[in-house]
């Protein structure tokens, strides 16, 4: 069934936008951030709030939810987070988690505990059907879109990591901060900024999710286990990892949903742990790479 | 200086066991009705606690709070959704608040974990919005004023066949009130000469309802029958529309919770022409309801009450008749049977608390999505009367 596919597809990709911030910080910066989601919800309430309350495009609330939580993600990285880089693993996940009641709480508190529903621009509501029968391939327009936006921001980023000068930098103080600040690197900056980018795509991630994943308070929590299974399925060295491993949950979910729907919430944890026995390191990571 | 000391403690002693006495004068205590209304007022299933609080706070607001001789005390209790919370709260309630009556009950769970509590200490608890059929069996001391999911699904059962919709593919959360929706529709279509050809559970917590609908759309039924809590509704709603089902000739049938009175305005115009099931509408056609959705859109910044503000409302209204016929004497088994058998007119339309179950006897209506005055409505336009729960063996 394409259309299955396709929806898979679709879904996977949102996966990856949503988890892709957290291969950066969990596998480049080496922090256990827990907190991603918060992240992720926070870019959902930009976007909600801006097109409700303030009637702002669709398509301008998008970079402005990036942009927002790349900010908020900033500034906690200067205020917060920086501290604990040198904490063990235990320290991390506990402010982190504690980071992610917070926001479920303030949330809460001042915009409510309600699903948000927004409403996309029209032209973005309608579906394209080619084929008949069992070929036929149905695809919503908003899943072309996530599809589209996913894919450019994967190359993007696919580029930034491994030709530009800052991927080698963030590369290089990742590896050795020492070492790394001895070379002129100024690795303050490069963390903090690799650490704001990491948060607006979970942003974005967010804006583009509300509308299929839904949005209330405990957004993070509820998608939690979805972007952990992404990043330790997929490997943290790469972003093609959580990429391909992003793409076969998703799929692996919808298809499990459609033809199997008794077994259909159990088939991405049955995957995991078979990828998992397999391949302890994740998919897609080379033997002695970190 | 021992014996100054002491007399000096023990003078101090009885002077505080004497002012101790006089602030608390056992008179006074008599005198206070306490009720103890447990609901979520944070977390998923807030806006629950939000309407059913406003409810109530309106109904004392209007009918005063001294019933019999006794200052009706209200002590509102969050318990987030999490049952083992509910019953803690309970017990406190009970134990060192000495409620004379529990009532809420936001989910199943909770109302589930409090009914064995009731039981012990001989409180009635009155559920304010749970809607799994069995709750009411779970306790001799459960009163219910909201609604059963059975209920509602057997009466849209009955409407669907007369109008043209026998193959019907119906959609749940996967939960009790889900899986009692499912059931009894299923039976009663069957009954009526149609058919489920398919039955799907959804998680509770699912992500996207992309592979459902499709799965739907693939099926081609008449109509497609939808149970999921409020806050899902929209979102099921959106994607029905995305995916083309309603262009495929498939009907969207639902009960009342998905087109929650709470949200219906934010669904935007793909909710219009949705058929719905349930026993509340804010633009049900009485007096009665219009003063209520008047009082409670005034004492709450334009909130429109939903049907668990009803369910609340009824409830505080079902309590206090009962204070009223015991006089304010009699424990918690007098009040239990002044609860039992009450009649009524609700905001929804006439209610009878059956004796035998306690559970609530009222019209179903069959509602469409309408614009009206600029915003949707849930506009009735049949009903069945006097609907039981269909899930009660006797």
């Amino acid at each position: 069934m394409l259309t299955i596919l396709f929806d898979g597809v679709a879904y996977g990709m949102l996966l990856f936008i949503l988890a892709v911030g957290l291969a950066v910080t969990m596998g480049l910066m080496n922090f256990i951030n827990l907190a991603h989601g918060a992240f992720a919800m926070a870019g959902g309430y930009i976007t909600v709030l801006l097109m409700q309350r303030l009637n702002v495009p669709f398509l301008v609330c998008l970079p402005l939810a990036f942009l927002g939580s790349a900010l908020l993600g900033g500034v906690l990285e200067r205020t917060l987070y920086r501290p604990l880089y040198h904490k063990s693993h235990l320290d991390q996940v506990l402010f982190s988690i504690g980071l992610v009641f917070m926001a479920v709480a303030s949330v809460d508190y001042f915009v409510g505990s309600t699903q948000q529903i927004m409403q996309l621009p029209e032209w973005l509501k309608g579906r394209t059907e080619i084929g008949e029968g069992a070929l036929m391939l149905g695809m919503g327009h908003y899943r072309l879109f996530i599809i589209a936006v996913c894919a450019a921001l994967t190359v993007g980023l696919q580029y930034v990591l491994t030709k530009t000068r800052f991927g080698s930098r963030l590369r290089a103080s990742v590896d050795d901060q020492r070492v790394a600040a001895g070379m002129g690197i100024n690795v303050n900056i490069v963390f903090l900024s690799t650490f704001a980018f990491g948060s607006g795509l979970a942003g974005l991630g967010g804006a583009l999710g509300a509308e299929v994943l839904g949005l209330d308070p405990s957004f993070p929590l509820k998608f939690m286990i979805y972007f952990l299974i992404v990043v330790a399925v997929g490997g943290t060295s790469s972003i093609t990892g959580p990429l391909l491993a992003a793409l076969l949950l998703g799929i692996a979910d919808v298809a499990g949903k459609y033809y199997i729907p008794k077994l259909g919430a159990f088939i991405v944890y049955s995957l995991m742990i078979v990828i998992l026995i397999w391949r302890p390191q994740g998919l897609f990571v080379r033997k002695g790479g970190k | 200086m021992q014996k100054r000391h002491l007399l000096r403690a023990s003078a101090a002693a009885a002077m505080a066991l004497a002012t101790g006495l006089a602030v608390l004068p056992a008179s006074a205590q008599d005198n206070v009705f306490k009720i103890g209304l447990i609901l979520p007022m944070t977390g998923q299933q807030a806006t629950t606690g939000r309407q059913i609080e406003a409810a109530a706070r309106l109904y004392m607001a209007q009918n005063g709070d001294t019933v019999a001789g006794k200052k009706v005390q209200l002590i509102v209790k969050d318990d987030t959704s999490l049952p083992d919370v509910t019953r803690r709260m309970a017990q406190e309630l009970v134990v060192n608040e000495k409620v004379n009556v529990l009532a809420g009950m936001g989910i199943t769970p909770s109302a589930m974990a409090t009914a064995p509590l009731a039981t012990q200490s001989k409180t009635p608890l009155v559920v304010m919005a749970a809607a799994t059929s069995s709750i009411t069996e779970a306790s001799p001391y459960v009163v219910r004023t909201s609604f059963t999911l059975p209920q509602v699904s057997v009466a849209l059962a009955d409407w669907a066949p007369k109008n043209g919709i026998k193959k019907v593919v119906t959609l749940v959360s996967d939960y009790g009130p889900g899986i009692d929706a499912e059931k009894y529709f299923n039976q009663r279509l069957a009954f009526n000469g149609g058919q489920v050809t398919e039955a799907l559970r959804v998680p509770l917590r699912n992500p996207d309802f992309a592979p459902f609908l499709q799965k739907v759309r693939d099926a081609k039924p008449d109509a497609l029958f939808v149970f999921v809590p409020s806050g899902a509704g929209a979102a099921v709603m959106k994607q029905f529309l995305e995916r083309g089902l309603d262009k495929a000739g498939i009907k969207l049938i639902a009960t009342g919770d998905v087109t929650d009175d709470d949200q219906l305005n934010d669904m935007g115009d793909g909710a219009l022409g949705v058929v719905t099931s349930h026993h509340y509408s804010a633009a049900h056609p009485s007096p009665q309801n219009k003063k209520f959705v008047e009082a409670f859109e005034k004492a709450n910044k334009g909130l429109r009450p939903n049907f668990m503000a009803v369910g609340g409302y009824d409830g505080m209204r079902v309590i206090y008749e009962a204070l009223k016929t015991t006089k304010g004497a009699g424990g918690g088994d007098a009040l239990l049977a002044a609860m039992k058998g009450q009649v009524f007119e609700s905001p929804r339309g006439k209610v009878f608390i059956d004796a035998q179950t306690r559970d609530i006897v009222q019209d179903v209506y069959l509602r469409k999505v309408e614009r009206v005055n600029g915003q949707l409505y849930n506009v009735e336009f049949d009903m069945i009367k006097d609907v039981k729960d269909p899930g009660k063996t006797k």
